[in-house]
């Protein structure tokens, strides 16, 4: 990926050894894969606060429960005392985090294990609704009574501290912050600094926590979120409908265990598939509204299919970024166009159908979806395609789930500021 | 135990999320408790608010122990 293709031999390559979700489909692997593929969803009327006020009611929250059922007991994974420590978006990682780490088995005994294993969790938003109370202390001219947890519970990159700490990784420590492409752009650089030799093993993902009154009245105002369907929450998100008007945002964390294949295979580690694509891009072109033609989306899968030395019709599932709005259309085009005479026989579907937008967790999540969709055969479903608004030859998995052979699959993440990011998955 | 005693206690208890039965007079917070630097300003905020006193930093730096805030707190609601 990193190299020219004369030393491709020497690459080291990386594998994904362990993962873990918590979305508003709930937590657990296995348990947000076997509800997506039936077909499930995690809206409803947001419930945390009371959205009247604001034009979008419809959001998915990571569901309450006890643990096991697939629910969120929070004191079962963050001690009582440090929960105020942090805001939600650190908690979610460290629900997902935890799963992963405990999935891939890695436990570093010596050292010099512990300094060969990094975090990279970014998040696109971090501690919105901590901000937001905090503000308010200040304004009430209570500013020497902020909490000294204040800083240290809204930054984006304590969720990678957080887990360092909890688990003694001392290598690479860092973050990533572009908004939506968020959590593909953590993934992708991670396995970077494991092909250059920073480390052997990185946890990377991306965690959110923004359905909150502020994170709503901000999507709102930029006109991005769904709001025709505020009493029908389960049809609000329609990628690629005609009826479809805007994202309904989610929150969550998605976090892999990001593995040097050599040493995955030394300890026997369960190995679900292999990163052997990244490709990125800037639109140079708008704040929020893509370029014509999603041609820097079309450039990042470009450079991400380059990467992988494969041919774009290795490629049998694309997990689009597909939001639910006019932009969908746009990704679409692009991807007719990467695969030319060859869109016949791709799969292409988006699991924020199921799931909404996670901003800066999404692309982490829909890669884990995405392997998945490798390991099983399986195309998960875009729900509420009951008309689409341009006719295409890549099969768009409408309402139900396909069987399919998926030996290589593509995920796409695209945010504000015009950056794009796309990542490829093989099976090993 | 007096008032004070009590209220201190307790929010020792809610913010280090200790057992009562620990947070004895002697206890310190850091070395005993579990708190850290950050811990300790936080009880600091909690005690200036729930008992309107201010205390200042030189004097906060000096409560390491239970005993340490409540005697601090008497003295500054009899002055």
């Amino acid at each position: 990926m990193i190299q020219s293709a004369g030393v491709a031999s020497e690459r080291r390559r990386v594998v994904v050894t362990g993962m873990g979700i918590v979305s508003p489909l709930g937590l657990g692997l296995e348990h947000n894969w076997s509800r997506l593929v039936a077909g499930e969803n995690g809206f409803g009327r947001i419930s945390s606060f009371d959205p009247s006020d604001l034009p979008a009611h419809v959001a998915g929250e990571v569901p309450a429960g006890p643990t096991g059922t697939g629910g969120l007991t929070l004191s079962d994974w963050v001690p009582v005392k440090d929960q105020k420590k942090m805001d939600r978006f650190i908690h979610l990682g460290l629900v997902a985090a935890t799963e992963a780490v405990e999935d891939s088995g890695w436990k570093p005994e010596t050292e010099e294990e512990r300094c060969r294993t990094g975090v990279m969790i970014g998040s696109g938003i971090g501690g919105l609704q901590t901000i937001y109370d905090a503000s308010i202390t200040v304004h009430e001219g209570r500013a020497r009574r902020l909490s000294p947890f204040f800083i240290p519970s809204a930054l984006i990159n304590l969720v990678s501290g957080h887990v360092s700490i909890k688990y003694g990784f001392k290598g690479p420590n860092h973050s990533v912050v572009t908004a939506c492409a968020t959590g593909v752009h953590a993934i992708g650089d991670a396995s970077r600094l494991i092909m250059l030799g920073d480390a052997d093993v990185m946890v990377a993902g991306g965690a959110e926590a923004a359905v909150c009154p502020l994170g709503i009245a901000g999507f709102s105002s930029a006109r991005a979120l769904s709001t025709a369907f505020n009493d029908t929450p389960e049809k609000a998100s329609r990628p690629w409908d005609r009826d479809r008007d805007g994202f309904v945002m989610g929150e969550g964390a998605g976090i892999v265990v990001l593995e040097e294949y050599e040493h995955a295979k030394a300890r026997g580690a369960k190995i679900y598939g292999e990163v052997v694509g990244y490709g990125m891009s800037g639109d140079a072109y708008h704040i929020t509204a893509p370029a014509e033609g999603h041609e820097g989306a079309y450039r990042a899968m470009q450079a991400a299919v380059r990467s992988a030395g494969i041919d774009v019709t290795d490629i049998g599932y694309v997990n689009a970024h597909g939001t639910s709005t006019m932009a969908d259309d746009l990704e679409l085009e692009a991807v007719e166009r990467l695969f030319g005479d060859a869109a016949g026989a791709v799969a292409m579907s988006s699991t924020k159908s199921a799931i909404g937008h996670l901003l800066g967790a999404a692309g982490a999540v829909e890669a884990i979806f995405s392997i998945l969709a490798i390991r099983d055969n399986v195309a998960p479903p875009t729900l509420n395609l009951d008309n689409p608004s341009r006719e295409s030859a890549i099969d768009r998995v409408a309402h139900e789930a396909q069987r399919r052979k998926i030996d290589v699959a593509l995920s796409n993440s695209f945010g504000f500021g015009g950056t794009n990011a796309s990542i490829i998955l093989r099976r090993v | 135990m007096s008032e004070i005693a009590d209220k201190v206690k307790k929010i020792v208890v809610e913010h280090l999320g200790v057992e009562e039965s620990k947070v004895t007079p002697e206890a310190s917070f850091i070395d005993d408790l579990g708190a850290d630097s950050l811990d300790t300003v936080e009880l600091v905020m909690a005690f200036e608010e729930a008992f309107s006193v201010e205390i200042p930093e030189d004097a906060a730096e000096k409560i390491a122990t239970v005993k340490d805030a409540i005697d601090y707190i008497e003295k500054q609601k009899a002055a």
